[in-house]
C-alpha cells in the first residue's frame, strides 16, 4: 500500500473509533449500538458513504480547543435501503455525548440539503445529550438551521426519526417536525424539560420513562409512532417503512412484485360484520385481507386506537390506509383520533400515496372533555385533510356512517373518487332510535319502537345514499380487494389540483 | 325410504348427517338458533328453519318447536345427532305421536338406558359386569361427602342426566366434594334439566352396536377413548391397542346381549371400563349405554367401511341390515383428534371468537377426513360445545394413522380463538401414546404442570432454523426487486443468523447448498413472501411448517409447538449480541381473567388475607363455572372488577400486595 493511502486508512480508522473504546463499551453495556453500527444495520451492507468524517468543532472556550474528535459527534452520509438512496445522520453519543455543536449541525444540514436537491429521504438517528453548552448560542443557531431544513424538506422528501437515546430540550423539535418517529423502549426519551426541572418548577415527581419514554409517547402523547424493544428492531423496521415510501414528492410510489392476485376473493369478509349491530369486530382483519400478503405497517398502533392508520400495498404499490376501529370506543372520532388520522392523510397526499378509507363510525365522541379541549377544531383537521387531498381516494363503508363523521371520512362530497358501501352499511344522520326520538318527540314507547323499525328499514342500508349518488356502488364484502385494486389501476392517471395559494390555513 | 329429513342439531354433526342424506338423495332441513343463522349447516341443507335465540334451552332443546318445524317443512324423519334432544325419551315419543320417524333407537330403549342409575341395574340383571360405585341419587352435600368417604378418593361426581363431560367433576378431597357438589348439580340442571347427582369411580373403552327393527344386532368392534381431559374425550382410535380378538368378542357379545335385552335398534354405544392392569382380557365393566351416534363414530366408519348415519337412516326406514357379524372386519387403524377451541398454553381455558383463518388439511387422498361445521369467518360461540372440528386419519397400521395425524395437524390453520392443535400434535408424538400404554389418566400424568409446547429435538430445530433463513432470504430477494433503485439490483445476503430461544444457528444459503452451523442440510421448499404454509423436504423427510411474520423474523409452527425466530443477515447479527434481553413485566401480582366470561362471584375484599389455593373469584364461560384460586398466600390490595361484570380475557380482576 502506498504511504499516502496508508495514512488515509489510519485517519479513517481513528475517526471510526469515535469517542474511544471505553465509551463504545459503555454504549454497548446500555444495550445501545454505536452511531456507525446503527448505520450498518440500517443500510444495505457496504452501501454507506460517509461524508465530513474529519469535521471538527470550532469552539475555543472552556478548554474545548484541546479536545477535538473527528466527526464531532455525528456520522453523516448516504447509503441505500434495498438499493434505494437515503441520506442518514447518526448522532454519536460516544463523542461529547452526541451534543450538538455548530459544526455538528452543519454536517446534518449538508446532507439534508443534498437530500432535498436530489429527492431522497432523510433518516435521523438521534442519540444526543443536547446542545454543546460550551458553544452557547452557536449551538442554538445550529438547531435552528436544522429546524429550518426540516420545514423546507417537509412534504418534499420523507423524513424519519429514530430516537435511540436522550433527546431533550430544543432538540426534540427536529424529530417533532419529521414525518414519523420511532423510539426504543427503555433507552430513549424525549421531553422539552426533564424530570429535574419539572420537580423544581411544578413539584411533580416523575421518572424519565414516565415523562418521555417510548411507551409514554407511543400510547399517551402520540408524539412518537411506534415503540421497539431494541435498536436492531427499530432500525430493521425503518428499512421496512422506507420500502413503502416514495423517495420524494417528485417520484411515484415504489412498486415491487407480489404473487398475491389482485382479484383474491375473501368469502370470510361476508361475515365480518356481526349479526348484532352493537357488537364490535376487528377492522384489522379487513385491512389484512385487503392488502397484498396481509402485510400492513401500522403507525401509532398504541395511540388513539379508535382509528387505524398505516401503509399497505395493493398490486405491489403503496397505499395509505385509514380505518375506524369498532373495537375501541366503538370507532368514534375524538380529538386524538382526528389528529392522528389528519396528519397521516396529509402525509399521503403530500407524497402521492393513494388513500383507502374503511368507514364504520358512529359519530364524534360526546362530552365536556372533548368539547372543552376543542374537538371542533381538532375534528376539523381530519375533515380539512381529506377535503384538500388530491390523491386517489377510495372509501368503503362497512357499517355505520353517521352524522358529521360520515362527511368527514372521505365521503363523496369531499371529492372521494370511488365510494363503495357494503350491503351492511347504514348511512344516516344518526342511529334509528335517536332519530325517531327527535322526529316523534313525546310519542309512547310503543310508537317509538314502531317508528324506529320504520326508520331502520328506510335508512339502515346503503341504498338511500346510493340513490343519491353518494355511494358509487354497493359491493360484496368478499370482493373488496378486487374492487379496490381495479379502482386504483383506473385512478393512476388522476389529475386534480387545488386553487393556487401561498399555503392553506388548516385549523391548527 | 324417507323423502325429507330434519336434523335436530347444529355444527359438524348436522353437516355430517346432511352429507349422507344428500348422498342418499334425501332432502334435508336444518334448524338453527340466532347464533347459528350464518352457520354452514344452514347453508348446506335444502331448507332451514329458525328455532329461537342462541341459548340451547330456548332453541335446540325445544322439542315442540322442532316438531313444528318438521310439520311446516313436511319432514318425515328426524336425525337428532348427539347431545341436545338425542337421548330424550319425551322427544322420541313426541315424534312418534306426530307420526314422524325418529332416526334412533326405540323410545323404551332410550328410557331404559337414559337414566344412568336404572341402566346399571338393568345391565346387572342382564348378567353384565358392573363396576363398584354408588347407584343412586344424593340429596345434599353432606350425604355426598359421606358416600365419597365410603368409596374412597378420588371420586367422580356426575349429573345423572349429564353427558359429554358437562356436569362431571373429579374430587380428590372432601373439600373438592363440598365445593363441587352444588356446582355439579347446577350444571346438570342448566344443561339438561335434571338435578339428580351420583358418584362413581371413573374409566373406559366402548363397543359400537348396530341393530335393525327385525331383531338383527351386530357389534362393529371397539373404540379406545382413553385420552381424555377432565372426562372430555380428546383422542379416539379404532381398534384399541389393548383389545385382543378374544376380548373383542367377549365385549361385543355382552354389548349385543344388553342391546337385545332392551329391544335395541339403530346405532348405539356400550361404554365399558377396562382395567389396563388386568391382562386376562376379562377386566371390563359396563359403564353406560349411549343411545345415539357418538362423536367419535368416524373411526369405526374408517375401519369397517360403513356409513353409520346411512345405516341409521335405513334402519329407521325399516330396512334390514344387509350384513351379519361375520362380515364386520377391521381394515387398518383409524385415529381421531378433537380440535377444540381451548388454549392448552393457558390451562386449556375455553376460547371463543371469530375464525379469522380456518384452513383444515386437504383430504384428497382419502386417508385424512375432517368433520367440521365451521368456515373461515365463522364464530366459535360461547353458547355451544367448543369443538371446532374432528380430524380423522386412516392408515394400514396404528403408527401410520398417528403419523398422518402429525402431518395433517401441521397443515391445520386456525387463527382467532385459541385451539389445541399443538397439544394434539404433542400427544401424537408422545412415546407413551405411541406405545399404546395409555389410560384415562394419561394427560394428567404426563402434563402435570400444563402444556408448554411439544419438545423439539435438535434436528428439528436445525430444520426450522434453515427454513426460517430461507424465508428471510426470499423476503430480502423480493425486497430488492423494488422500483427506483440507484444502481444494479443487489443480491440478498446468503449468510443468516437465526435465534430460537437462546440458541443461535448460522445458516448459509448458496444456491441449493444449505448449511446450518457448518453442517450441510438437504432442504427443498418453495416459498413466496406472504405464504402461510411451507411444504418443505428436509433431508428427505416431509416437514410442513406454518409461518407468520414477527418483528425481525418469523413465528414458525410445526410438530406441536411454535417457535419465534429472530432472523438477521450475518453482518447485522454480529451487532445483535449487544441487545439486552427484556424481562417481561411481573403480572403475578394480578389475578387476570383467563377467558372472556361473566364474573359470577368475587369471594374476597380489599385488605383480606388469602391462603394459597383459596378461591378468589368465579368466572362463568361456556356454561362452566371456573374457580380462580390464589396461587400463593398474600393480601388482596385492591379489586378491579365487580361481580356481574362481563370481563375480557386478561382483564385485571384484583391485585395482590
Amino acid at each position: 500500500m502506498l504511504p499516502i493511502v496508508e495514512q488515509l486508512e489510519a485517519k479513517r480508522a481513528a475517526a471510526r473509533l469515535g469517542g474511544g473504546q471505553k465509551r463504545i463499551d459503555a454504549q454497548h453495556s446500555k444495550g445501545k449500538l454505536t452511531a456507525r453500527e446503527r448505520i450498518d444495520v440500517l443500510c444495505d451492507e457496504g452501501s454507506f458513504e460517509e461524508l465530513d468524517m474529519y469535521v471538527e468543532h470550532n469552539c475555543v472556550d472552556f478548554g474545548m480547543e484541546s479536545q477535538k474528535i473527528p466527526g464531532d459527534g455525528v456520522v453523516t452520509g448516504s447509503g441505500t435501503i434495498n438499493g434505494r438512496l437515503v441520506y442518514v445522520f447518526s448522532q454519536d453519543f460516544t463523542v461529547f455525548g452526541g451534543s450538538l455543536s455548530e459544526r455538528h449541525a452543519q454536517k446534518i444540514c449538508k446532507i439534508m440539503d443534498m437530500a432535498l436537491k436530489v429527492g431522497a429521504p432523510v433518516i435521523g438517528l438521534n442519540d444526543s445529550g443536547g446542545a454543546r453548552i460550551q458553544e452557547g448560542v452557536a449551538s442554538l443557531g445550529g438547531y435552528a438551521e436544522v429546524f429550518q431544513r426540516n420545514v423546507l424538506a417537509s412534504g418534499v422528501v420523507p423524513q424519519l426519526s429514530l430516537i435511540m437515546g436522550p433527546c431533550a430540550g430544543g432538540a426534540v423539535y427536529s424529530p417533532a417536525m419529521t414525518d414519523f418517529i420511532f423510539m426504543v423502549k427503555d433507552s430513549s426519551y424525549m421531553f422539552v424539560t426533564g424530570p429535574d426541572v419539572v420537580k423544581t418548577v411544578t413539584n411533580e415527581v416523575v421518572t424519565q420513562e414516565e415523562l418521555g419514554g417510548a411507551v409514554t409517547h407511543t400510547t399517551k402523547s402520540g408524539v412518537a409512532d411506534v415503540a421497539f424493544e431494541n435498536d436492531i428492531e427499530a432500525l430493521w423496521a425503518a428499512r421496512t417503512l422506507i420500502d413503502f415510501l416514495p423517495l420524494s414528492n417528485r417520484e411515484e410510489v415504489p412498486e415491487r412484485p407480489t404473487a398475491d392476485p389482485f382479484d383474491r376473493i375473501e368469502p370470510s369478509l361476508d361475515m365480518l360484520i356481526p349479526a348484532n349491530a352493537n357488537q364490535p369486530y376487528d377492522m384489522h382483519e379487513l385491512i389484512r385481507k385487503t392488502v397484498d400478503e396481509g402485510d400492513f405497517f401500522e403507525m401509532q398502533p398504541a395511540h388513539a386506537g379508535n382509528i387505524i392508520i398505516g401503509f399497505g400495498r395493493v398490486e405491489g404499490r403503496t397505499v395509505g390506509i385509514v380505518a375506524n376501529q369498532p373495537m375501541v370506543l366503538a370507532g368514534c372520532l375524538d380529538i386524538n383520533s382526528s389528529k392522528k388520522a389528519a396528519r397521516f392523510v396529509r402525509f399521503c397526499d403530500a407524497f402521492e400515496i393513494p388513500i383507502l378509507t374503511f368507514v364504520d363510525v358512529p359519530g364524534f365522541l360526546p362530552g365536556t372533555a372533548q368539547e372543552l379541549n376543542g374537538i371542533i377544531k381538532h375534528g376539523a383537521k381530519l375533515l380539512y385533510a381529506y377535503a384538500e387531498a388530491t390523491v386517489p381516494k377510495i372509501t368503503v363503508i362497512t357499517r355505520k356512517a353517521y352524522g358529521g363523521a360520515y362527511d368527514v371520512m372521505a365521503s363523496k362530497h369531499l371529492r372521494g373518487d370511488l365510494n363503495y358501501a357494503w350491503p351492511t352499511a347504514e348511512i344516516a344522520v344518526m342511529g334509528a332510535k335517536g332519530a325517531v326520538e327527535i322526529i316523534f318527540r313525546g310519542k309512547t314507547p310503543e310508537e317509538i319502537a314502531e317508528r324506529t323499525a320504520e326508520y331502520e328499514a328506510r335508512f339502515a342500508n346503503p341504498f338511500v345514499a346510493a340513490s343519491k349518488g353518494f355511494i358509487d356502488e354497493v359491493i360484496a364484502p368478499h370482493s373488496t380487494r378486487k374492487r379496490i385494486a381495479l379502482g386504483l389501476r383506473k385512478l393512476r392517471g388522476k389529475q386534480l389540483e387545488n386553487p393556487w395559494k401561498k399555503h392553506d390555513n388548516i385549523p391548527l | 325410504m324417507f323423502k325429507k329429513i330434519l336434523i335436530a342439531n347444529r355444527g359438524e354433526i348436522a353437516c355430517r348427517v346432511i352429507r349422507t342424506a344428500k348422498k342418499m338423495g334425501i332432502a334435508t332441513v336444518a334448524v338453527y338458533s340466532d347464533a347459528d343463522a350464518r352457520s354452514p349447516h344452514v347453508e348446506m341443507a335444502d331448507e332451514a328453519v329458525r328455532i329461537g335465540p342462541p341459548a340451547a334451552s330456548e332453541s335446540y332443546l325445544l322439542a315442540d318447536v322442532i316438531i313444528a318445524a318438521c310439520k311446516a317443512t313436511g319432514a318425515d324423519a328426524v336425525h337428532p345427532g348427539y347431545g341436545f334432544l338425542s337421548e330424550r325419551t319425551s322427544f322420541a315419543q313426541a315424534l312418534k305421536d306426530a307420526g314422524i320417524a325418529f332416526i334412533g333407537p326405540p323410545v323404551n330403549a332410550i328410557a331404559a338406558m337414559g337414566d344412568k342409575i336404572e341402566s346399571k341395574k338393568l345391565a346387572k340383571a342382564a348378567g353384565v359386569n358392573v363396576v363398584p360405585g354408588f347407584l343412586g341419587e344424593i340429596a345434599d352435600t353432606d350425604e355426598a361427602v359421606k358416600i365419597a368417604g365410603e368409596i374412597g378418593y378420588p371420586v367422580m361426581m356426575k349429573a345423572s342426566a349429564g353427558g359429554g363431560g358437562k356436569g362431571m367433576r373429579l374430587a380428590y378431597s372432601e373439600q373438592d366434594v363440598r365445593e363441587g357438589f352444588e356446582a355439579t348439580k347446577r350444571e346438570g340442571l342448566a344443561s339438561f334439566g335434571d338435578d339428580r347427582v351420583f358418584i362413581e369411580s371413573p374409566r373406559h373403552i366402548e363397543i359400537q352396536v348396530l341393530g335393525d327393527q327385525h331383531g338383527n344386532i351386530v357389534y362393529l368392534n371397539e373404540r379406545e377413548c382413553s385420552i381424555q381431559r377432565r372426562h372430555q374425550k380428546v383422542v379416539e382410535e379404532a381398534p384399541s391397542p389393548f383389545v385382543t380378538p378374544k376380548m373383542r368378542k367377549a365385549m361385543g357379545e355382552q354389548a349385543v346381549a344388553l342391546a337385545r335385552a332392551v329391544g335395541y335398534y339403530s346405532a348405539g354405544t356400550v361404554e365399558l371400563i377396562v382395567s389396563g392392569a388386568d391382562k386376562t382380557g376379562e377386566g371390563f365393566y359396563f359403564l353406560e349405554m349411549n343411545t345415539r351416534l357418538q362423536v367419535e363414530h368416524p373411526v369405526t366408519e374408517c375401519i369397517t367401511g360403513l356409513d353409520l348415519v346411512e345405516q341409521m337412516i335405513r334402519v329407521a326406514a325399516g330396512e334390514k341390515l344387509d350384513f351379519g357379524q361375520d362380515d364386520v372386519k377391521i381394515n387398518g387403524w383409524s385415529v381421531e383428534n378433537r380440535v377444540y377451541a381451548e388454549d392448552p398454553y393457558r390451562g386449556f381455558l375455553p376460547s371463543t371468537g371469530r375464525l379469522v383463518r380456518y384452513n383444515p388439511p386437504a383430504t384428497s387422498d382419502g386417508s385424512v377426513r375432517v368433520d367440521d361445521g365451521v368456515v373461515e369467518g365463522g364464530e366459535v360461540s360461547m353458547f355451544y360445545d367448543p369443538m371446532i372440528a374432528k380430524l380423522i386419519t386412516h392408515g394400514a397400521t396404528r403408527e401410520e394413522a398417528i403419523d398422518k395425524q402429525i402431518a395433517a395437524l401441521d397443515r391445520f390453520e386456525i387463527e382467532g380463538p385459541g385451539h389445541n392443535i399443538d397439544f394434539l400434535s404433542a400427544l401424537m408424538q408422545h412415546p407413551r401414546f405411541r406405545s399404546g400404554e395409555i389410560t384415562t389418566g394419561f394427560i394428567a400424568e404426563e402434563y402435570p404442570d400444563g402444556f408448554h409446547g411439544a419438545p423439539a429435538d435438535p434436528e428439528l430445530l436445525r430444520s426450522i432454523a434453515a427454513i426460517g433463513a430461507f424465508a428471510a432470504m426470499a423476503g430480502a430477494d423480493r425486497a430488492r426487486r423494488i422500483s427506483g433503485q440507484l444502481g444494479q439490483r443487489l443480491d440478498p445476503p446468503s449468510g443468516w443468523q437465526v435465534k430460537i430461544g437462546d440458541a443461535l444457528y448460522d445458516v448459509m444459503i448458496r444456491g441449493d447448498d444449505v448449511t446450518v452451523n457448518g453442517e450441510a442440510i438437504e432442504l427443498e421448499l418453495e416459498y413466496t413472501p406472504g405464504d402461510r404454509l411451507i411444504e418443505a423436504t428436509v433431508n428427505g423427510a416431509d416437514l410442513d411448517v406454518r409461518i407468520a411474520p414477527a418483528r425481525s423474523g418469523f413465528k414458525l409452527t410445526t410438530r406441536g409447538a411454535s417457535h419465534v425466530l429472530r432472523v438477521l443477515p450475518a453482518h447485522v447479527a454480529s451487532h445483535a449480541t449487544h441487545m439486552i434481553a427484556k424481562i417481561p413485566p411481573d403480572l403475578s401480582r394480578f389475578l387476570l381473567c383467563p377467558m372472556p366470561g361473566l364474573l359470577v362471584a368475587l369471594h374476597v375484599e380489599a385488605g383480606e388475607k388469602v391462603e394459597a389455593g383459596q378461591p378468589l373469584a368465579v368466572i362463568e364461560a361456556m356454561k362452566m363455572e371456573n374457580i380462580l384460586r390464589a396461587e400463593k398466600a398474600g393480601v388482596v390490595k385492591s379489586l378491579s372488577a365487580v361481580a356481574g361484570e362481563s370481563l375480557a380475557v386478561d382483564a385485571v380482576i384484583l391485585e395482590m400486595e
